[in-house]
């Protein structure tokens, strides 16, 4: 685990040093970044122009939906978000180069094209984040819970991202389909589930586990009672959750490496 | 005229020949076709009448969105992308000593990309839009002959936009910044994010206004039959005004730029 994160760090380096060689580049991808995510963050805002609640939330608790998925997803996106690049590595034989080095391959995959002007994005989503804070009354379970939901919800996106980007081992140009839980998964996370049908909300903490990243805990953090009636426990559970996906995750990698066939260009 | 369209045409046959990539791509438009509408049909539930839409208008609308969104190509792409990558090679000092005009070359590729696009990425997703919701479609075959026209006029001024942007790698060499924040306008003032119908007051009135008015609102108000009359002959007048002027702009400046190549010899 040391020994992966200290390899991860020297490659990412490595790309940020590369990165720097287009200055002006570089300076717009930062602005372009805060601005990207940004504006879905005007677009809910210009919702709530023509709506005062939306599911029964208002303005800033949809901010905070949105700013702990946001979060959270924008650092799961700087640290394994290249792996959705998979099937371009194994496209140009890229991986068979990286499959021959001493270095565990899920590290040299994510840290490819490390960027590190993503931290905009996680800057834009925080800082949504701390004005819907301002607007919460804060007990020490609530902090408590915050701090485990990020963590937690960090953790599910990067799962999601490495189990969903493993389809390209067998399906080379699907790299897309993942994109659907990925950025969809974003997406549908930024608003209350409370204005989805149940049928989505219950696909989403029994299927594929995207409810766990935000919606539970910030039903206790906004006080809000469960639409399904789930017992209270369920908003505590992020963390196992994040466990249980992050092991399904890496497995489906091993199952994907050891079936793996270059495509000899 | 016969080269432009035998440049279409594999432009057409070299987009299709990736199935796995269209289908997964299809699939993703769905879901946040699926995802938009349920949260338009939230919005509209509180507010029925919100930007002179009424709810089918909102759903129809998302579907247009997702439909349109690579035929216009809203996060670039298309032929534009190929010249920025051969201005950044070199390769493009090539293509000023060919005797075909290089705008017409890409422009060409790009509709050939275009027609794929809208019959892969386009079509599909605004059929499974039609079996999910309750969809609204166009009244009579004038209103359709004005939506096919404003798609080839959506068409035009994205290729223009997206031929500039790439052109910036002429001065820029890495043109992967103006890129981003192209399609972060693309996306925003084209009405994805939300249709522009909701922006407020003076600031949608802006919207409307500008290029990328073009991508998705035009079209889709020429479809929910919310232009009719010289209301919708004014709507695609504004996208043909905005075409020439962008391509226009496209032909100065690749004079510019011709200027600008310098080949290294050896």
């Amino acid at each position: 685990m040391v020994e992966a994160v200290v390899r991860y760090t020297q490659i990412a380096r490595l790309w940020v040093r590369a990165s720097r060689a287009y200055p002006v580049s570089w300076a717009m991808l930062i602005v372009g970044g805060f601005l990207i995510t940004g504006i879905d963050f005007v677009g809910i805002w210009i919702l709530f122009q023509n709506v005062e609640h939306l599911g029964g939330f208002d303005l800033h608790e949809v901010a905070f939906l949105y700013g702990g998925t946001g979060v959270a997803f924008a650092v799961a996106d700087l640290f394994a978000g290249r792996i959705e690049r998979l099937g371009q590595m194994i496209r140009l034989g890229r991986l068979d180069q990286m499959l021959v080095r001493p270095v565990p391959l899920l590290v040299q995959v994510c840290a490819d094209e490390f960027a590190l002007r993503r931290v905009s994005r996680i800057a834009q989503a925080a800082l949504v984040l701390g004005w819907a804070c301002t607007h919460i009354e804060w007990t020490r379970s609530k902090v408590v819970l915050t701090v485990l939901m990020l963590v937690a919800a960090t953790i599910i996106f990067v799962a999601v991202f490495v189990g969903l980007a493993c389809i390209q081992f067998w399906t080379i140009d699907s790299a897309e389909v993942a994109n659907a839980f990925t950025y969809g998964g974003n997406t549908i996370t930024s608003y209350p589930l409370s204005i989805f049908p149940s049928e989505l909300i219950k696909a989403m903490t029994f299927a594929v586990p995207l409810a766990f990243v935000n919606w539970y805990p910030s039903l206790h953090i906004l006080g809000h009672p469960d639409p399904l009636g789930y017992p209270d426990w369920t908003q505590w559970l992020s963390p196992v959750i994040a466990v249980v996906v992050t092991a399904g995750a890496l497995r489906v990698w091993q199952l994907g490496v050891r079936s793996y066939r270059s495509t000899g260009s | 005229m016969s080269l432009h369209v035998a440049v279409a045409t594999r432009s057409f046959r070299r987009y299709s020949t990736y199935t796995a990539a269209t289908l997964a791509g299809i699939f993703t438009n769905c879901v946040f076709g699926v995802i938009n509408a349920l949260v338009l049909i939230a919005v509209w539930k509180q507010n029925p009448d919100a930007g002179g839409y009424d709810v089918h208008d909102a759903v129809t609308y998302v579907w247009l969105g997702q439909a349109m969104i690579m035929v216009v190509a809203i996060w670039g792409g298309g032929s534009p992308t190929d010249l920025a990558t051969r201005i950044k090679t070199g390769d493009v000092a090539l293509d000023f000593y060919r005797p075909v005009g290089i705008l017409g070359w890409y422009l060409a590729a790009d509709l050939g990309r275009a027609v794929f696009h809208l019959i892969s990425r386009g079509l599909v997703p605004t059929v499974v839009g039609a079996l999910l919701f309750d969809l609204r479609y166009p009244a009579g075959p004038a209103v359709w002959l004005a939506f096919a026209v404003s798609v080839v006029l959506a068409v035009l001024v994205s290729f223009a936009i997206r031929f500039l942007v790439a052109m910036t790698a002429f001065w820029v060499l890495d043109d992967q910044g103006t890129q981003v924040l192209a399609s972060t306008a693309a996306m925003f003032f084209s009405g994805l994010t939300v249709p522009l119908v909701l922006f407020p007051g003076w600031f949608g009135r802006l919207a409307l206004a500008l290029p990328w008015a073009s991508y998705i609102q035009a079209p889709a108000d020429l479809w929910l039959g919310k232009h009719a009359g010289w209301d919708a002959v004014g709507t695609l007048g504004l996208q043909l005004l905005w075409a020439a002027v962008l391509l226009g702009a496209c032909a100065a400046l690749l004079k510019v730029a011709e200027r600008k190549v310098v080949v290294q010899g050896g």
